[in-house]
């Protein structure tokens, strides 16, 4: 790591929040250290995306806090950085421009910020289409925009949403090998939002289960393997998405036997 | 149960209208030919409707006399200065109404309640106001552009996803850079949309505004003809409107290809 790279841990403290009469979080302790990836899974409507919003302050939790501790690199434009499940592009910016959407403003002169722009797009092999409007992209090359704007601003850390959920199974796992890459590279810290637990094996530091609404911490699993060193088909992840499988699906019959209960 | 051997029938064909513009301008000057022919051949009378021969020599005649210049400019002069003033006020106040909380049910109490008064009953209620002059004219064609241009703003800035004036939160952009960059060309798309309503809107009011009370301009030129029953000038002069119209439309084709090629 360059001296001057952040190192910005995450934590979460007692985050409770609920929309109306429903409770979504309930009582999340978490710790995200600085360069490590958590990766938060759990059934759909738990609240991983609440969370998230809460973690990178674009939603305000209704108890608990969310900190950050550490430092963040001079050169870093935006500390904390999404990656969006939809992409969220502005259709009536190139790619170039949406890139540079997100430069604007800043402190980057004018020389700087088309360097920056051409170093991302080269990182994400986009070059050839810094002229392209988004419609004209594929899904994936899509969330490669929209992850070339995020590294973009240098951040510290990236709160990813499903990133690659968009995608067709091909061109998901493609670009997650590129992502691990990326990610062990930058050194940032990362929160990964999932369904799929394949890839909450090969990117987790962390995995957080969280259990069916209201969205409490059920269990936290470690691998400590650095990201570059992990296959798909390794045994000891196998294992680990089985054990997690195992986890969310006892979750999902405790559910169905409640229901019958009513 | 019934027996089949035969190859399977294509089935998808036709609802695929597809264009031809030859055709169109074929049909038009088939229809000149037939009006000007059923003139010639007397089938009806010209004192009550002109021939294209007949409208083509009175706008020849009014452009050498200077007359055509003189009404022509003071229309253009009314739409442009009440359609810009106009389409300014709307979208300021459209912005606003899309935009803060403070805005909103004010200005939109403000628009639905004056928005359905026919503008043309205004007019003479202008002309005590503001005089027989330009300002009365300008006022009610300002006027007319503003409701329609409010309501269009709004409801484009309405439909711009929240997801991505969060995205460009989430980036750190200020409120400014957000309007400029997000909100605003998210909105285009139907502000332009309005511009084609609006612009028909004000051609209507300045015929109108024109008929009730000016010496110069296109309605009042038409309406003079028809005081004096020379139906070739009352034609032209509808003529001129209608190519007016067809400018503004044209025009309005032309920026949002300009400015929306992203779609
Ligand atoms: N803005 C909101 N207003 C009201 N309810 C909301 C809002 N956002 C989310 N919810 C509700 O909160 C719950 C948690 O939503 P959230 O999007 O965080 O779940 P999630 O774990 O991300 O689900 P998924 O895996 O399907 O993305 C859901 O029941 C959802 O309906
Ligand atoms: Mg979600």
């Amino acid at each position: 790591m360059t001296p001057d790279a952040s190192a910005l841990r995450l934590e979460a403290r007692g985050i409770h929040h609920a929309f109306g009469d429903l409770v979504v979080l309930d009582g999340i302790d978490l710790d995200v250290p600085a360069g490590e990836v958590l990766v938060l899974v759990g059934p759909s409507g738990c609240g991983k995306s609440t969370l998230l919003s809460i973690l990178g302050g674009m939603l305000k939790p209704d108890g608990g806090q969310a900190r950050m501790r550490g430092a963040v690199a001079a050169d870093c434009l935006n500390a904390l950085t999404y990656v969006f499940q939809d992409f969220s592009l502005l259709p009536w910016r190139s790619v170039a421009g949406n890139i540079s959407l997100v430069l604007e403003g800043t402190r980057l002169s004018a020389a700087e910020r088309q360097r920056r722009i051409a170093d991302m797009l080269a990182l994400t092999g986009l070059s050839a289409f810094a002229d392209a409007w988004p419609r004209q992209l594929s899904g994936g090359m899509r969330q490669r925009v929209g992850i070339a704007r995020a590294l973009a601003v240098n951040p510290a850390v990236l709160l990813m949403d499903e990133p690659l959920s968009a995608l067709d199974a091909q061109t998901r796992a493609l670009l997650l090998d590129e992502l691990a890459a990326i990610i062990a590279r930058a050194g940032v810290t990362v929160v990964y939002v999932t369904h799929n637990l394949s890839e909450a094996a090969l990117l987790g530091h962390q995995i957080v289960v969280l259990s069916r609404r209201p969205g409490r911490v059920r269990e936290i699993l470690r691998i400590d393997r650095p990201l570059g060193e992990r296959r798909a088909s390794d045994p000891d992840l196998l294992s680990i998405e089985e054990r997690l499988w195992a986890l969310i699906r006892d979750d999902a019959a405790e559910a169905d036997r409640e229901i019958e209960h009513v | 149960m019934s027996e089949h051997d035969a190859p399977v029938p294509f089935r998808a064909g036709g609802f695929l209208p597809r264009e031809h513009p030859l055709a169109g301008a074929a049909t038009l000057i088939a229809l000149l030919l037939l009006w000007q022919a059923g003139a010639s051949l007397g089938w009806f009378s010209t004192a009550f409707l002109s021939t294209p021969i007949g409208i083509a020599r009175a706008l020849i005649s009014l452009a050498a006399s200077g007359e055509l210049w003189v009404n022509l400019a003071a229309s253009l002069q009314r739409l442009a200065i009440g359609w810009v003033v106009g389409t300014l006020g709307g979208l300021a106040v459209g912005v606003a109404v899309g935009l803060f909380t403070l805005a909103r049910s004010p200005g939109m109490a403000l628009v639905s309640a004056l928005f359905p008064i026919p503008k043309i009953a205004l007019v003479p209620l202008f002309i005590i106001w503001f005089g027989i002059g330009e300002g009365s004219k300008d006022v009610t064609l300002a006027f007319g552009v503003f409701f329609p241009t409010v309501i269009n703003t709004m409801a484009g800035i309405d439909a711009v996803p929240r997801a991505l004036i969060r995205m460009g939160q989430s980036f750190g952009l200020g409120r400014w850079a957000i309007l400029r960059k997000i909100v605003l060309p998210g909105a285009l798309p139907a502000i332009l949309a309005g511009f084609r309503i609006t612009t028909s809107t004000a051609i209507i009011l300045l015929v109108a505004a024109e008929m009730i009370g000016a010496q110069h301009g296109i309605g009042a030129f038409v309406l003079e003809a028809g005081n004096l029953y020379d139906i070739d000038n009352l034609m032209a002069g509808i003529v001129l409107l209608s190519v007016i119209g067809l400018c503004t439309s044209w025009l309005i084709g032309r920026v949002e290809r300009a400015l929306l090629g992203w779609r």
